[in-house]
């Protein structure tokens, strides 16, 4: 095995976390229907309790996401977690308030009442794809970062020693007025609510929370499509961050569409994850199946991968810096020796068993459709 | 250069990794407590287990949420925070959390939710497993991160790569001695037996509350013994597992030892200070070095150089600093000629590999960095030590209370079981304090220091998310522990009565 091909590999691997991140963040977009006036108390916890059997899934998935990212790219973590500060840290806080409010929402004495709770569980659920999307979309504008590595031989003070260091005191917020980065930002968010209601209409059996989503997946559809489109386009027809045979970087217009053009199974691999997701929403609004989640879902995974794919493959620096070009990260100069990334091969091994594993507790769990009924009934619940 | 970013970066740190401790211990503790019972629920088929199983699953599930919530906080800061930190060891401090998540949290995150919701939805065995597996899925991640605390303190299985300015994993091979690099393993056993102390202890003591109350009987002297066997093994094992860690802290980080011990000039048959004037000859030498005469160095022999117990002389500090200097001189050299003049740069090559071993300490401006802050890391040892002592005190005399049938009886006793729950929880804590603040100036033992280690960041960022974490871990302390209290108050209402279950579910 050479380190290209698990360089390559290992960008598979991030990439595939990362499809199934956006599609695991139904959780997130489902929550979101918590500003819902026309649900009663009763069908609120009812989507709380059915994205509460999933959440943690998602949680891991992020978890992983970073970790596998930190083994495989340190480069990349160093550079953009330590520089894009502000970015990252409010991902991290609206997830750590999502993780106590399940548990916390619907407890006596917890003190803030459930209301409270349940305004965090929304506030991750637009933040959190916002900013994760957002900050990916970063990797097809560029970010305001530096890398020097003779940075570690100064002895003299502390901050000159530092490896990656941002452009400015910012840190990861200027993002909000790139208006390209945001598109792919409020995207997210729409297709994440598109995911959340389809799973609801998947798990929840109930005539008015059937009813609710299937006009909310439509609702959400239109700027999707608007914000998605727009974006797309724009990646298509701008310069992007190519990378010549001796490892520098430079400007090439079309860059992107070049990748997809030059990357034909990258190009069908988007085709038909667009696809996918279009019958997943169709299902959802034109027919009474309850299984557009699934369609849509996969669908998610492929077009997330491929757009990872024309980000990091066809040599091009997957986190380019606009600052200084040659500071850019690519898969060959910011990844883990090949030692490292062969020992992570044969963990990854894993995954196949990681994922057999849960489609078998997901499907166990997920045999009976949640009810008022159980709600109502059951104490095993949040 | 302001000082104070890489101490409110090391604050904010140390902040999250204690209070993310105050969960975890429960978690590892309690995941065996109530895989006992729900197994004694499978096997006896008396329903009266599978209540107190879920009573406890309650209590795991409150303190759970904020144990992820605090452990996701900690893998992004190496990021944010450490950025010089996460390129210069990524190519090995990564791996360790990679396969975390891979291997163990997606069990944890996955049979947890069948634990918690599944009893009506699989059957009796799945769910049993799952219960299981959770508390197996929490085990298995500990080790992980301990592989990579344990690295930290014991860099195995690297070297330092010029072409790339980082340590890098020496060969595939060398990914063995990470995982089997004796502080890694002692510090597995030391933690995760440390949370069954404190989870056992919190069981005991949450049923000897219950007993005073007269409530809940014949369930608080079922978890009474089940937490007090889980509770014993922990704290028993954790003092031969800390043996170990002594024995390892005198071989590799013996600055720490020395600090632990608050002494300054060491020498043979070192005294074992068990409080500032009472001393006794020898033990300090036992327990570093398994002989009673061994040598001990001693803060200042550290600083000034010394000769080890199996002979090789050890440079003083001063003499280190100026060979890591001489390192990063090589490293600068050898970086500015390795493309326009290959001899030149190979000879800075050889310097460097000749002082590598000394590469970090070239970051510091004065041996007195080298001296962590001794009557911390003094008495933080004694009070775990102190703690520990108190819980297998409580265990015996709880095992003859409940083998007499007599725990009801002896308030005093149950007064012992409520006052030891904050005592086990500051074992812990207190142990950590020796095991970080004990190895200062390092992230990575010798080779990178915290203050060459940080982001580029300004004071005020850092202290700000330092006092927004603060502020929201006391708001999840609050509610949890006001949450806890209601949770006992209702506590798991089993009527005693209860008949025997004969039909499978």
């Amino acid at each position: 095995m050479t380190l290209e091909f698990l360089q390559s590999y290992w960008w598979i691997l991030v990439a595939l976390l990362a499809g199934l991140l956006v599609f695991l963040m139904f959780v997130q977009g489902a929550n979101v229907a918590l500003l819902d006036g026309k649900y009663d108390q009763v069908r609120k916890r009812m989507i709380i309790n059915s994205t509460g059997r999933k959440w943690e899934l998602t949680f891991t998935t992020l978890v992983t996401f970073g970790g596998a990212f930190f083994a495989s790219f340190p480069l990349f973590y160093s550079t953009s977690f330590g520089g894009a500060y502000w970015v990252w840290m409010l991902i991290l806080l609206t997830f750590v308030f999502q993780a106590v409010s399940y548990e916390f929402q619907n407890k006596k004495n917890n003190w803030l009442g459930s209301r409270a709770f349940q305004i965090f569980l929304v506030i991750n659920g637009i933040l959190a794809p916002l900013l994760i999307g957002a900050a990916v979309g970063t990797f097809f504008t560029g970010s305001d970062f530096t890398v020097n590595k003779e940075a570690i031989s100064n002895i003299g003070e502390p901050m000159e020693r530092i490896i990656s260091s941002w452009g400015n005191s910012w840190h990861g917020l200027e993002t909000v007025v790139n208006l390209h980065a945001m598109l792919l930002g409020l995207s997210v968010v729409s297709l994440t609510m598109i995911l959340g209601n389809l799973y609801m209409l998947n798990n929840i059996e109930d005539e008015m929370v059937e009813k609710e989503a299937r006009k909310t997946i439509f609702a959400c559809t239109i700027p999707f499509l608007a914000f998605f489109l727009t974006w797309l386009v724009i990646l298509l027809v701008r310069p992007g961050f190519a990378v010549d045979m001796e490892g520098n970087i430079f400007m090439e217009k079309s860059k992107y569409l070049h990748n997809f053009l030059q990357m034909p199974v990258v190009l069908v691999m988007f085709l038909v994850g667009v696809a996918g997701v279009l019958a997943g929403i169709g299902t959802g609004i034109f027919s009474k199946s309850r299984k557009g989640i699934w369609p849509a879902g996969i669908g998610t995974v492929l077009v997330v991968m491929a757009l990872f794919f024309i980000a990091g493959f066809n040599n091009t620096a997957y986190y380019p810096s606009g600052t200084d070009l040659q500071s850019s990260l690519t898969i060959a100069n910011s990844s883990s020796s090949v030692f490292t990334l062969k020992v992570m091969f044969f963990v990854s091994l894993f995954i196949p068993f990681v994922l057999a594993y849960i489609m078998y507790a997901w499907h166990a769990m997920d045999k009976k459709h949640i009810t008022k009924d159980e709600i109502e009934e059951t104490p095993e619940k949040y | 250069m302001d000082a104070s970013i890489f101490i409110w970066s090391r604050l904010q740190f140390a902040m999250t990794a204690a209070y993310h401790w105050l969960f975890v211990p429960l978690t590892l503790g309690l995941s065996m407590v109530m895989a006992i019972m729900e197994t004694m629920y499978v096997v006896k088929k008396d329903e009266f287990w599978k209540k107190a199983a879920k009573f406890w699953m309650k209590v795991f599930a409150i303190n759970f949420a904020v144990g992820i919530a605090t452990g996701i906080i900690l893998e992004f800061e190496f990021g944010t925070n450490w950025s010089n930190y996460s390129w210069f060891v990524g190519d090995l401090f990564g791996a360790p959390l990679a396969i975390e998540g891979i291997i163990a949290f997606f069990m944890e995150a996955t049979f947890f939710a069948v634990m918690f919701f599944g009893w009506n939805k699989v059957s009796k065995k799945f769910h049993l497993a799952s219960t299981w597996l959770t508390g197996i899925g929490a085990t298995i991640s500990a080790y992980w991160i301990l592989v990579a605390n344990g690295w930290m303190q014991n860099p195995v299985g690297t070297t330092f790569n010029p072409d790339t300015v980082r340590s890098e994993m020496a060969s595939s091979a060398a990914f063995w001695e990470v995982i089997s690099n004796p502080m890694a393993v002692d510090k597995f056993f030391h933690s995760v037996l440390n949370g069954w102390f404190v989870g056992g202890t919190f069981v005991l003591g949450m049923s000897c509350w219950f007993l005073l109350k007269k409530r809940e009987i014949k369930f608080a002297k079922r978890s009474a013994l089940i937490g007090a066997i889980v509770g014993a093994i922990g704290v028993f094992g954790g003092f031969i597992s800390g043996d170990r860690s002594g024995v390892n802290a005198a071989e590799l980080q013996p600055m720490k030892l020395a600090a632990s011990e608050g002494l300054w000039d060491g020498g043979r048959r070192a005294a074992f200070s068990v409080v500032p004037g009472v001393e006794v000859p020898g033990v300090l030498s036992f327990l570093a070095t398994h002989d009673f005469n061994g040598y001990v160095p001693g803060i200042n022999d550290i600083i000034s150089g010394y000769a080890s117990n199996n002979g090789e002389v050890i440079p003083s500090a001063e003499e280190k600093i100026q060979m890591g200097k001489t390192a990063i001189a090589a490293l600068k050299g050898y970086r500015e000629n390795r493309d326009s003049n290959p001899a030149v740069a190979a000879e800075y090559r050889q310097v460097l590999e000749q002082n590598e071993k000394y590469l970090g300490y070239g970051y510091l401006d004065s041996p007195e960095e080298l001296i962590p802050n001794v009557p911390l890391v003094y008495w933080s040892f004694r009070l775990m030590i102190g703690f520990g002592m108190v819980g297998i005190l409580l265990f015996i005399l709880a095992f003859i209370a409940l083998h007499k049938d007599k725990l009801q009886d002896w308030k005093w006793l149950l007064w012992l079981g409520i006052i030891t729950i904050p005592m086990a929880y500051l074992s812990g804590q207190f142990g950590w304090v020796v095991a970080e603040v004990g190895r200062q100036p390092w992230t990575i033992q010798g080779l990178l220091p915290v203050k060459a280690a940080i982001s580029s960041l300004s004071v005020g960022a850092v202290k700000t998310t330092f006092f927004v974490f603060l502020g929201v871990f006391a708001l999840f302390l609050v509610i949890e522990i006001r949450i806890m209290i209601q949770a006992f108050k209702k506590g798991p209402e089993i009527d005693e009565a209860v008949p025997v279950v004969t039909n499978n579910e």
